[in-house]
């Protein structure tokens, strides 16, 4: 694994982009074949299954380091991270291993199946061969969730860079879904890779950006198209010679999950790739969010549930027409395009075209704006006629512009320390409202502040603590923050009753004490109404 | 039963039978000092006991004060009690304080390391009954890599630096960590001081350490120099004066990869005027103590790994900083 940890050192040492990316590509150039396709994988977010529970690392880490479990749990929230905490309290290694990252990509697919004593007796021995940053990786790998600090922009960058492809065509070689274990690299840069669903292979996705400027800054209204933003999944629906595939904006192949979408596909001309939102939809207007939670999680989809939420693709573009990539011709064209197609096709599909809101001045598109909730929409989309379909997330061509979040005042009543670079700082917080005299906790949430709040926050933090439950801190509830939301469902689960969508901190209340917050009432009322 | 020999009150920890306090943090009538960091050795008290070595910085950081010296094991009577100072090991001058009455010793640490820094007097264990110790990184992720090793990794960032000329950017405490440095990376290459860095060497110089000379931090550097300033300098955007410019910090929170992300730095290097996880340990048991008692770090946490491994063990509350990541600097 040592030329693997130098890219991570490499990468590690460094702040600069252009530096990442050089050591990036030199890696990519000179590194075994093997290793490099396993990189990529790992790099966006391809990682193999958990072999190993956390918790069972923990403990046997733990007794490898003759510590007591509850030491190492005190240790885990200093360092802020699993893999590091292990490599740090583990003692010195008695030998040293040497295998590539592909040989250890193999070790641990052979792991899963063995039984517990066997992979603990396994990962021993694994520890008792490594140094601290071999340890720190082999880890990452055990654990998954390897970031390196190193976007997928980035590393398409340097994968262009060092086999001298266009970033865009990488980018599109890269999607889909490659086993890593069984795909070479040039087949992989070439977009060559094998796999379920390699024949309807996505365009990689072209994202928008928040408006944050007033709108008037766009300029002409008539440069500009708009239309709702959906609050669904983002997918890209793929028909090609035979098979149909619908991928998720993460790459992911969720056919399985929407037979119905898969019906969808089928009637649609070979050479067909619609970019749009799965919704639960029923009758004018979508379901909420939740209903569409109970579609995402399930491989096998019951009759029952078919019923209860069935899914609609709203179409927002078409990206591929009789096998012709369309990406580069204007939206105004593409979207022409596919309003066609959409009227050609029979009857009672799930498939309906995102309608435009035409709109004559920026005033008027922000009083539209304003109805997007009583529509189901979180807010509205902004694409400029002329622009291409391009990869990733780019300033410029298109803008979502959201509606305002919901917003309530409540007070801080557990805290626990932050992973990664938020480690020894208090930045997860659980929020209460009132419900008569009690205080009912009902969100958490960990963004929203500034680095020197944070600081402020923790230290008021270590001064107020009335309980400790392992690294969770029960806080005298004081300090008031207004709190943002989405939307609220109903969640038996919680104490409060319902559970809201994208908690956030909106700002640290300093001028409201906690007898003024909110109360759990408002909520209930929320919700009524948005059932209603 | 006797009232314990030391305890904390308002001031500080307080000895009433000697009349004073042990690195008070409001002034007392008589304050005896571990060492000069401005958490253990704050201004305003009437009069002040400490070594020859803490005594230089603290008349250059308080001005004229009433400081009487004593030299290493040279016992004091204070009230009803006698007390000496003992190498510590955390920073030149820094001592732990012995304090014996009839038939009980207690030893406070300040704050110590144990492994030898090249400058500071090498820590020596004090046999007592009490040990009051300051435990800042007393968790087990903590063991420091050997510092010749940590001083090797500083010269090849350097090296690099120099190659792709930017100016390489060392945060560390002006006293003792940077003088540390600095005569562990003379001979490198020109090594240039804040002036902050270069009072606290001025003040160790004059006191009889052998701290290397070195540069004015001022542009233009001569190349390929070597900046040390104080953390602080380096969030304030001081280092822009030099132009392109690689930032790093040696602190012993550098070992978790997390604080330094935060940092932003582009370098960590773990080195550390604390003891770590081995060095507490091995420190406490060398003291022969029974009891424990904890100042600045995971006191909790450490006080039951004591307790459980036999040890009467407890924390006291302290106003010292020990060595933070967020606010002074690392």
């Amino acid at each position: 694994m040592r030329r693997f940890a130098a890219l991570f050192a490499a990468l590690d040492g460094t702040t600069g982009t252009a530096a990442k990316v050089a050591a990036l590509a030199d890696y990519f150039r000179t590194a075994p074949e093997p290793d490099r396709v396993w990189t990529v994988a790992l790099l966006s977010g391809r990682r193999p299954k958990r072999a190993v529970a956390a918790a069972r690392l923990r403990e046997w880490a733990a007794e490898a380091a003759g510590l007591p479990r509850w030491l190492v749990e005190e240790a885990y929230p200093v360092v802020g991270d699993l893999a590091e905490t292990i490599a740090l309290i583990l003692p010195p290694p008695s030998r040293a291993t040497d295998r590539s990252l592909s040989d250890w990509m193999a070790w641990l697919a052979g792991l899963a199946p063995r039984d517990e004593a066997a992979r603990k007796a396994a990962i021993l021995e694994a520890w008792d061969g490594l140094d601290a940053t071999g340890r720190f990786l082999f880890n990452k790998l055990l654990t998954g969730g390897f970031r390196m600090g190193v976007s997928r922009g980035l590393m398409t960058r340097a994968l262009a860079e060092a086999t001298g492809r266009a970033e865009t065509d990488i980018a599109a070689a890269l999607t889909g879904a490659w086993d890593p274990a069984t795909t070479r690299f040039a087949d992989l840069v070439a977009g060559a890779g094998a796999g379920p669903g390699a024949d309807a292979r996505p365009y990689p996705f072209f994202l928008a950006y928040p408006l944050e400027d007033p709108p008037e800054r766009l300029g002409d209204p008539a440069h500009w198209h708009a239309e709702w933003k959906w609050d669904g999944i983002r997918g890209q629906l793929v028909a090609r010679g035979g098979t149909v595939a619908l991928w998720s904006r993460g790459d992911e192949l969720v056919t399985d999950r929407f037979p119905e979408l898969a019906a969808l596909g089928n009637a649609l001309p070979p050479g067909t790739a619609i970019d749009g939102e799965v919704l639960a939809w029923a009758g004018h207007g979508p379901l909420p969010f939740a209903a569409l939670q109970t579609r995402i999680g399930r491989k096998t989809v019951s009759r029952k549930l078919l019923a209860e939420a069935p899914a609609l693709l709203m179409a927002y573009d078409l990206l591929e027409a009789g096998g012709e990539d369309l990406r580069a011709a204007p939206f105004a064209l593409r979207r022409a395009r596919l309003a066609a197609l959409v009227a050609g096709l029979p009857p009672g599909l799930p498939l309906r075209l995102s309608p435009e809101l035409p709109f004559a001045d920026w005033g008027a598109l922000a009083a539209a704006r304003a109805q997007a909730r009583a529509t189901g929409a979180e807010g509205l989309m902004l694409k400029r006629r002329a622009s291409a379909y391009g990869v990733g997330r780019r300033r410029g061509d298109w803008w979502k512009w959201k509606v305002e979040p919901f917003t309530v005042d409540a007070v801080m009543v557990y805290a626990q320390a932050g992973h990664g670079r938020r480690a020894t700082l208090f930045t997860d917080y659980t929020f209460a409202l009132r419900d008569g005299d009690a205080l009912v906790p009902f969100a958490k949430a960990y963004s929203g502040l500034t680095d020197a709040e944070f600081r402020e926050i923790s230290a008021w933090v270590r001064a107020h603590t009335l309980e400790r439950f392992g690294p969770v801190r029960r806080v005298v509830p004081e300090l008031v923050f207004e709190i943002g939301f989405e939307g609220v469902q109903p969640s038996p689960r919680h104490k409060a009753g319902l559970a809201l969508r994208f908690p956030r901190m909106l700002r640290w209340r300093r001028d409201k004490p906690a007898a003024e917050i909110g109360t759990l009432a408002e909520l209930r009322a929320l919700l009524a109404a948005q059932a209603g | 039963m006797r009232a314990p020999l030391l305890s904390p009150d308002a001031a500080g920890l307080a000895c009433p039978e000697g009349g004073f306090h042990v690195d008070p943090w409001r002034p007392v009538p008589r304050a005896v000092i571990t060492h000069a960091h401005a958490d253990h050795a704050r201004g305003g008290s009437d009069a002040y006991l400490c070594t020859p070595g803490t005594a230089a910085m603290l008349r250059q950081r308080l001005g004229t004060v009433q400081v009487q010296e004593a030299g290493w094991g040279e016992p004091v009577a204070l009230g009803a009690v006698t007390v000496s100072f003992h190498p510590a090991g955390h920073v030149p001058g820094s001592a732990q304080l012995r304090v014996a009455r009839a038939g009980e010793v207690w030893v406070v640490s300040g704050d110590y390391k144990t492994a030898p820094d090249g400058l500071s007097e090498a820590f020596e264990p004090v046999a007592c009954d009490t040990f009051v110790s300051e435990c800042t990184f007393g968790l087990p992720v903590f063991r420091w890599p050997d510092q010749g090793a940590e001083l090797a990794r500083i010269r090849d960032w350097w090296a690099g630096c120099a190659a792709a000329g930017v100016v390489p950017v060392l945060g560390a405490y002006s006293l003792g960590k940077a003088q540390r440095l600095i005569a562990g990376l003379a001979g490198a290459g020109p090594i240039a001081a804040h002036p902050a860095v270069e009072g606290a060497s001025a003040a160790l110089r004059a006191a009889g350490y052998p701290v290397p000379d070195t540069l004015p931090a001022a542009p233009p550097l001569p190349p390929g120099a070597l900046v040390i300033a104080p953390p602080a300098a380096l969030a304030g955007g001081w280092a822009g004066r030099f132009g392109p410019a690689s930032t790093a910090f040696a602190s012993g929170w550098m070992a978790i990869r997390g604080l330094r992300r935060r940092r932003g730095a582009e370098r960590g290097f773990v080195l550390s005027d604390h003891a770590d996880w081995p060095g507490l340990n091995a420190a406490i048991r060398a003291t022969g103590a029974a009891r424990v008692l904890l100042t600045h770090g995971t006191t909790a946490a450490f006080a039951r790994y004591l307790a459980e491994g036999g040890l009467e063990a407890g924390a006291l509350a302290t106003a010292y900083a020990g060595e933070s990541l967020d606010e002074a600097g690392a």
